[in-house]
């Protein structure tokens, strides 16, 4: 009923710079669903498209069963919370909440009755005659929300939630957007350039990099099948380890051993050719004594992150000479020091092929995802 | 040992005394000059503040024998209070009208991209600020003259408010530009009209700066001599800064009764807008001039 | 403040910031067309008596037009006889010379200089002491000028006045025989207070640990301000300067105390316009002279954007 449908949706901006680049994308009723990407990829041009205070150059915005390409934001029937709230300060917190059925001229009663229900069910009661510059940043998104939920909107659209909160804040307020979200069950969508709060919050993500989407998961399916070098080093806390890699008969050369050919890239590769092998650090496992099927090289850096430390070790040179790192996370208690010599044996079914920056495979994420395809059938 | 310690503890104190000294000089001096200062501002003033008071006024200062007498020659004078009305017609007028216009073109020049934008508000706050006043008295009289605007308040007032948008454009988008667009476009999301926006959110959210402009206008006109006396003719629709300068050049004997309470009539208003300025907003300076 | 655990940015070029404020062209819906509703009363009075007297000016300083008499009914084009006629007028030339000594003692020296040291001496200040200086000094420029002209001219009278009576000169006649001194002072105290705001305002600015910095390594007051005030209020110093020239140039306030007097000794090109062309009527010349007016205003304020910009660049 208020799923969202773009088709070849395209935003090129006076000055000739192209936003968004044909794009494609259905985002399901009741979803949660994250744009998440680098600074200037388009993300929130994206978002502002769907709302409408973008006009889009070409192609269609559908909501439900409306096409609402060129209706002005109004009547589109979406509400938006921006990066900075937008409270308007010169009104009390009933008055903001209130603001949308003013403009729908409901009543004065009734609006202020729904202000103090709508306020009550986020807490912010005790905050009704206030004026937005005397709450918390926290309080102000929250009062923000109520304003957007207020007018029972069939999609919201948020743009960086968290991003004004500071540190400690923002996981709460986290785990508070997400319960309300599953509570309301209404389409949601939200920009973020932050890969941790898109894994942790979304149903579904699509990671853009200029102008276009490079894939569309579920956080399983981009973190541990990343369909393009891009995604695989955007996404994750660490990068994913890439390593120049050639195929030499039914095995990979890479940094100077032999590892077995990832199973779904089987019959996919000929014998010879230049690919990059891809790992996470998370899905390797450290061995200071020799074991097969693995990388080898000397510990030179050991950062501790609390329950578990990331190791970088330099790997044999690739075939070409070029000097390689590769980093591991190896859990507490077992750390190497630097000046060690380790193995790095990738666990069964976690590494990947790269052939000209897509990933190879059978399964392989298709160019234009659709919703819920079949890729994450390994996990 | 001891005798180290006297040398150290004697060095030390004629150093912290020696600075001791040159802190109390410096605030010495300090003071002298403000007070200085204080003197030489308060001077000239204070005869405004004892003249309309004094039983037989004179040009010079003096403690006055203390009389309210002196404001019925006011009432005597046919142009005096005329002159007060005239100044509220035309500051007002002005102000009205600074403020109206002033705020709309601000708010299309911040929000909505205009090609050379920039380049034109430049060079009209600069055409402004060099135009205005005593170099083109000499077209702007023969202007008014082809408009029939000679003799005519609107033609003052219309006069004013061209030399002042350029500056009150600049004044008030400085205002428009800090005040975030988030603002219009979550009203917008919400459904609001264009119209809407100005009325429930934009003209709100830069009232201080409104206040600002409208205040600074009165000011100005307020004060002007040079427009009115070009282009109005006859006492009768003189504003209070015409009537004042032709009260002591005009006529032999200045009656210093009726210059003395008039002075002080005419200044009130904008010395307690002054006051209600500074206390509500605090007299400081808006972007604008930074720039 | 945002904490970025993504990698780093590959902006698209010339791509619009992805975050913060948001540049959107039109924010409220606005639309070209209402848009230029909004401009339009304005830049119709803007261009009625801002551009076309200014435009104006040009065409009548090659004419001979007078207010009064034959050339009133039909003036004659005389080409650049109105400004060869100036440039060789002693009048004129003593007067553009007197309103230099005008902007020079008055603005920059009088009011700048008056106005910092005000500033910076109520810097630390709170209290009865700086809001009575400051009442003051704004008092003095908030009063309308044709009220502090004739309180000028009842504090230097020559009989009673309270100047002579403070200075035990009695008969000492001021305007007459230090017309200009008169006036600069005069200026001075008219125009302090928009400096002495502005530099309360840039010295605000000025971060406190870099001047306690500076006492720390034990610089004299000379030396703080040398080295860390004045760098920091370049921009403001400028801004201020140049404006108050402007000001004082155009400025027409000196008509009321001395109305050029005595033997046009305090003539400005201000008062000297109004002069020639409205009192004498010859509109031509007048308007000749104001174009030069013009150009020389043009010159001030295209010296201040050249430097401004520069300090611009630099920064």
């Amino acid at each position: 009923m208020s799923a969202i449908t773009l088709r070849e949706l395209t935003k090129v901006y006076p000055n000739g710079v192209r936003a968004l680049d044909a794009l494609d994308l259905e985002i399901a009723d009741g979803e949660f669903f994250a744009l998440l990407g680098p600074s200037g990829c388009g993300k929130t041009t994206l978002l502002r498209t769907i709302a409408g205070l973008e006009v889009a150059s070409g192609g269609t915005v559908r909501i439900g069963e409306r096409a609402v390409t060129n209706l002005p934001p109004g009547q589109r029937d979406v509400a938006m919370v921006f990066q900075d709230y937008a409270l308007f300060p010169h009104m009390t917190v009933r008055d903001n909440i209130a603001y949308p059925l003013r403009i729908k001229k409901v009543g004065k009663a009734a609006r202020q009755d729904k202000a103090a229900a709508t306020a009550d069910e986020l807490g912010l009661s005790a905050l009704l005659d206030r004026r937005p510059g005397q709450l918390s940043g926290g309080q102000q998104q929250r009062v923000a929300l109520a304003r957007a939920m207020a007018c029972h909107p069939q999609v919201f659209l948020l743009d960086e939630p968290l991003s004004n909160l500071d540190a400690r804040l923002r996981l709460e307020a986290r785990t508070f957007l997400k319960r309300l979200q599953r509570e309301l069950g209404v389409t949601t969508v939200f920009v973020t350039h932050d890969q941790a709060e898109a894994l942790a919050l979304a149903d579904r993500i699509a990671v853009m990099e200029g102008g276009r989407i490079r894939q569309v998961g579920t956080p399983t399916e981009v973190f541990r099948r990343p369909a393009n070098t891009f995604v695989a080093g955007f996404i994750g806390s660490t990068p994913m380890n890439l390593v120049p890699a050639r195929v030499d008969g039914d095995a990979l050369a890479v940094a100077g051993v032999r590892l077995p050919v990832p199973e779904e890239a089987r019959g996919e590769v000929t014998d010879g050719e230049h690919l990059v092998y891809g790992v996470r650090p998370e899905y390797l496992d450290y061995s200071p004594d020799p074991v097969t099927d693995a990388l080898t090289g000397q510990v030179v850096v050991v950062e501790n992150l609390g329950s578990f430390s990331l190791v970088s070790l330099d790997v044999l040179p690739a075939e070409d000479g070029t000097a390689t790192s590769v980093q591991v996370v190896v859990p507490e208690g077992r750390e190497p020091e630097p000046g060690d010599t380790g193995w790095v044996a990738p666990r069964p079914g976690r590494s990947l092929v790269y052939r000209d920056g897509e990933l190879v495979g059978s399964a392989a994420a298709p160019p234009v995802p659709a919703p819920r395809t079949g890729v994450g059938a390994d996990a | 040992m001891s005798t180290v310690t006297t040398t150290t503890d004697g060095t030390g104190t004629a150093d912290r005394s020696r600075a001791a000294v040159r802190h109390m000089l410096a605030r010495i001096g300090r003071y002298v000059f403000l007070c200085l200062v204080l003197a030489f501002f308060a001077l000239p003033l204070l005869w405004l503040a004892t003249a309309p008071f004094d039983d037989t006024p004179t040009i010079g200062t003096s403690l006055p024998d203390f009389t309210l007498d002196n404001f019925r020659a006011l009432l005597d004078n046919p142009y005096a209070l005329t002159s007060l009305v005239n100044s509220v017609w035309l500051a007002g007028g002005t102000a009205l009208l600074v403020v109206t216009f002033a705020a709309l073109a601000a708010y299309a020049l911040s929000r909505v991209r205009v090609p050379g934008r920039d380049a034109l508000l430049y060079g009209l706050l600069l055409l402004s600020s060099i135009v205005t006043g005593t170099a083109t008295m000499v077209p702007l009289f023969e202007l008014a003259f082809r408009l029939h605007l000679i003799d005519s308040r609107l033609g003052v007032i219309l006069i004013l408010t061209g030399g002042l948008l350029p500056a009150a454009i600049f004044i008030l988008k400085d205002f428009m530009d800090a005040t975030p667009t988030s603002y219009e476009e979550s009203a917008r999301v919400f459904g609001a009209s264009p119209l809407q926006i100005m009325r429930h959110i934009v003209v709100p959210v830069v009232r201080p700066g409104l206040a600002t402009v409208g205040v600074w206008a009165v000011a100005n006109v307020w004060g002007n001599f040079l427009v009115p006396f070009l282009l109005l003719r006859g006492p009768d629709k003189a504003p209070a800064a015409v009537i004042m300068y032709t009260l002591y050049t005009e006529g032999g004997q200045a009656d210093l009764r009726l210059l003395s309470t008039f002075s002080l009539l005419y200044s009130l208003p904008v010395a307690l807008m002054f006051v209600f300025v500074s206390s509500r907003y605090g007299f400081r300076f808006h972007g604008g001039i930074k720039r | 403040m945002v904490q970025v655990t993504s990698r780093p940015d590959e902006t698209v070029g010339g791509a619009r910031p992805d975050t913060g404020a948001s540049p959107a062209p039109d924010a409220a819906g606005l639309g070209r067309a209402r848009a230029a509703g909004f401009l339009v009363p304005s830049m119709v009075l803007i261009l009625l008596f801002l551009v076309v007297p200014a435009a104006w000016t040009i065409y009548l300083g090659v004419t001979n037009y007078r207010l009064t008499g034959l050339a009133a009914a039909n003036p004659e084009i005389v080409g650049l006889d109105n400004y060869t006629r100036a440039l060789t007028d002693e009048r004129f030339r003593t007067s553009l010379l007197l309103t230099l000594q005008f902007v020079l003692g008055s603005a920059v020296l009088g009011q700048a200089g008056l106005g910092f040291a005000i500033a910076f001496a109520l810097r630390d200040r709170r209290g009865p002491l700086r809001r009575v200086v400051e009442a003051f000094v704004l008092l003095s420029w908030i009063l309308p000028s044709s009220v502090v002209a004739f309180l000028w001219i009842a504090l230097l009278d020559r009989d009673a006045g309270t100047l002579n009576a403070l200075l035990g000169t009695p008969g000492m006649a001021w305007l007459l025989d230090h017309p200009m001194l008169s006036i600069v002072i005069f200026n001075t105290w008219r125009g302090t207070a928009f400096s002495m705001m502005l530099y309360a305002a840039a010295l605000e600015n000025v971060p406190r640990s870099h001047l306690e910095t500076a006492r720390l390594a034990g610089a004299s007051t000379w030396q703080q301000l040398r080295d860390v005030v004045f760098p920091r209020i370049r921009g403001h110093v400028l801004t201020n300067l140049l404006l108050i020239s402007l000001w004082t140039f155009n400025d027409f306030t000196p008509f009321l105390i001395t109305a050029g007097g005595p033997e046009q000794r305090s003539e400005v090109l201000a008062v000297y316009v109004y002069k020639v062309a409205l009192s004498g009527g010859e509109l031509g010349f007048g308007a000749a002279i104001s174009f030069i007016m013009l150009l020389i205003n043009l010159v001030i304020a295209l010296v201040y954007l050249r430097m401004l910009g520069r300090r611009k660049e630099r920064a």
